[in-house]
């Protein structure tokens, strides 16, 4: 039997925690994440959980402490947020390629300068380089199942790659939505136990983790490796996407549609910002426009046939972008990636990017039938327009 | 303890073969490798000082103190680097650092004729 409750995200993310049980919790808080590890921190205290946590003295050492328990075998998460996974970035590397299933919980926020606490996707953007898996989330909801078939798809042994599961500071971190938690025990059974490749626990054949690659230098050959495990990973969120179904009720995939199947115009989001877009489609559609939305919650690894073979039948399309790459003209990350996707593509929309909301500027459902208005516009007039825009940034 | 991880031919293994996340499989593997080449100064050991208290094994950052029936014997050279520690903590100064290259030439002086090609081709490799 589930329950139904009304729970900021935070607490969200804390509960599944909470069952989870890791053994370690390396921590330094940061608003708006804050709250998780502060949550988890009582959870701790009340006995609630067997976890070790860790209070550390910054980010950079918090995602330390985890990539050092990691490595010993425990099943380890933490949490962040901007500037704490700023800092953790040397990090990141470090725990994806020595092939560690650290989830972590990052809650988006924009990056200084100048200082900025609200929503924004440039911190995860930033680091979709850095060998993490990337599972967006729309609501608490989502987060708080995210959070449990993180660990899964890490620990895999086909993936064992680090997973980050994002959601929108603020516009979920702190507010109240409704959220089915499961019970313990099928969660429990779930996530079952880790069961590491090596520990340095192990002493009767101790391993050394982080060498030199020497001067043979076999770095090449270890990323190519680390390529496969991202590879493999598609196959593997899908299935365990399939799975928590059994124990939930509700799948995942990479991504969702919503009325995408007759649209002729679709719009592409993911994060909070997919909920003011399915209402701004209802919305369409009351007025007979073929609008459909296509919501992203695996952007690593990126799913690029999959999109193709979900848009190809669109006219055109509305990238949002929540982060900007700031590199000339392109675009953001998105738009940028679903753009190269479609490359070899016969059948293909015109994409148009809106990079919206950066730093929490509000998004709301007459702005995103904006981006529908401006997009059909610019296919019946056949003048192209600029394929970036800014939406709701003072002219 | 598995002692079977062979490396001998990794300069040309596919990437499927290396453990995940270069992992390092099993330990002691060190000691199959030679990092003393890196010295450039060298403890020499006095005897007649050395009261075999073992400060220098527990200090020794490279575990290259030998210790033979339980009496302090020497250094392993192929993995001493020579940061001097061992000198700075004996409490008897039975321990001091020479040039790396002075020690090199006084070993040459002291083999015997027929060694002293081969051993020069050893330092070179």
């Amino acid at each position: 039997m589930t329950k139904v409750a009304a729970m900021v995200g935070t607490d969200a993310i804390a509960e599944a925690m909470r069952q989870i049980n890791p053994d370690v919790v390396p921590a330094y808080p940061i608003t708006p994440q804050t709250s998780i590890v502060e949550t988890y921190a009582q959870m701790v205290a009340d006995k609630l959980v067997d976890t070790e946590m860790i209070n550390v003295e910054s980010e950079h050492s918090a995602l330390s402490a985890a990539i050092g328990a990691a490595a010993a075998g425990s099943r380890v998460m933490t949490a962040t947020s901007s500037q704490g996974l700023a800092l953790m970035w040397e990090m990141l590397y470090i725990a994806s390629g020595l092939r560690l299933p650290i989830v972590m919980t990052n809650v988006n926020r924009a990056l200084s300068a100048p200082v900025n606490i609200h929503c924004d996707h440039s911190d995860s953007m930033g680091a979709r380089d850095a060998g993490w898996i990337q599972l967006y989330s729309e609501d608490a909801q989502e987060a708080y199942d995210n959070i449990i078939q993180a660990v899964r798809i890490a620990e895999h042994p086909d993936v064992l790659l680090p997973v980050m599961v994002l959601m929108d500071g603020f516009i979920i971190s702190h507010s109240l939505g409704r959220v089915e938690l499961l019970e313990d025990q099928p969660v429990k059974n779930f996530v079952g136990t880790i069961q590491p490749p090596y520990s340095l626990l192990d002493t009767k054949n101790p391993p050394s983790f982080g060498a030199f690659d020497g001067l043979h230098g076999y770095y090449f050959e270890v990323k190519r490796a680390q390529a496969q495990g991202m590879l493999n990973a598609s196959a593997v969120i899908k299935k365990v996407g399939t799975e928590f179904a059994g124990i939930s009720g509700r799948s995942y995939d990479f991504f969702e549609t919503y009325r995408l199947e007759d649209a002729e115009y679709a719009i592409i989001a993911l994060g909070s910002a997919a909920g003011t877009a399915r209402t701004a489609v209802d919305e369409l559609r009351e007025q007979g426009e073929r609008v459909g939305l296509l919501k992203l919650r695996m952007f690593r690894p990126f799913p690029a046939q999959e999109l193709v073979d979900a848009l190809s039948h669109i006219k055109a399309a509305a990238v949002l972008d929540r982060s900007d790459t700031l590199a000339g003209s392109i675009g953001g990350p998105v738009f940028v990636e679903l753009r190269s996707a479609f490359y070899e593509a016969e059948k293909k929309p015109r994409l148009y990017n809106f990079i919206y909301g950066l730093g929490g500027r509000e998004l709301d459902i007459n702005m995103m039938k904006q981006t529908v208005e401006t997009i059909q516009t610019g296919m019946s007039d056949g003048v192209v327009q600029s394929s970036v825009a800014y939406l709701g940034v003072r002219e | 303890m598995s002692k079977s991880w062979d490396v001998s031919e990794i300069s040309k293994w596919g990437w499927s073969k290396h453990p995940v996340g270069a992992v390092i499989p099993e330990p002691a593997t060190t000691n199959r490798y030679v990092t003393g080449g890196w010295r450039s100064l060298r403890p020499i050991l006095d005897l007649e000082k050395c009261v075999h208290c073992f400060i220098c094994f527990i200090f020794c950052p490279d575990s290259s103190i030998l210790v033979e029936n339980e009496k302090m014997d020497g250094f392993k050279l192929e993995h001493c680097k020579g940061c001097g520690i061992c000198a700075q903590v004996c409490p008897k100064n039975a321990i001091h650092m020479m040039n790396e290259a002075e020690a090199l030439g006084l070993e040459q002086c002291l083999l015997p004729d027929d060694d002293k090609k081969d051993k020069k081709e050893d330092k070179s490799a």
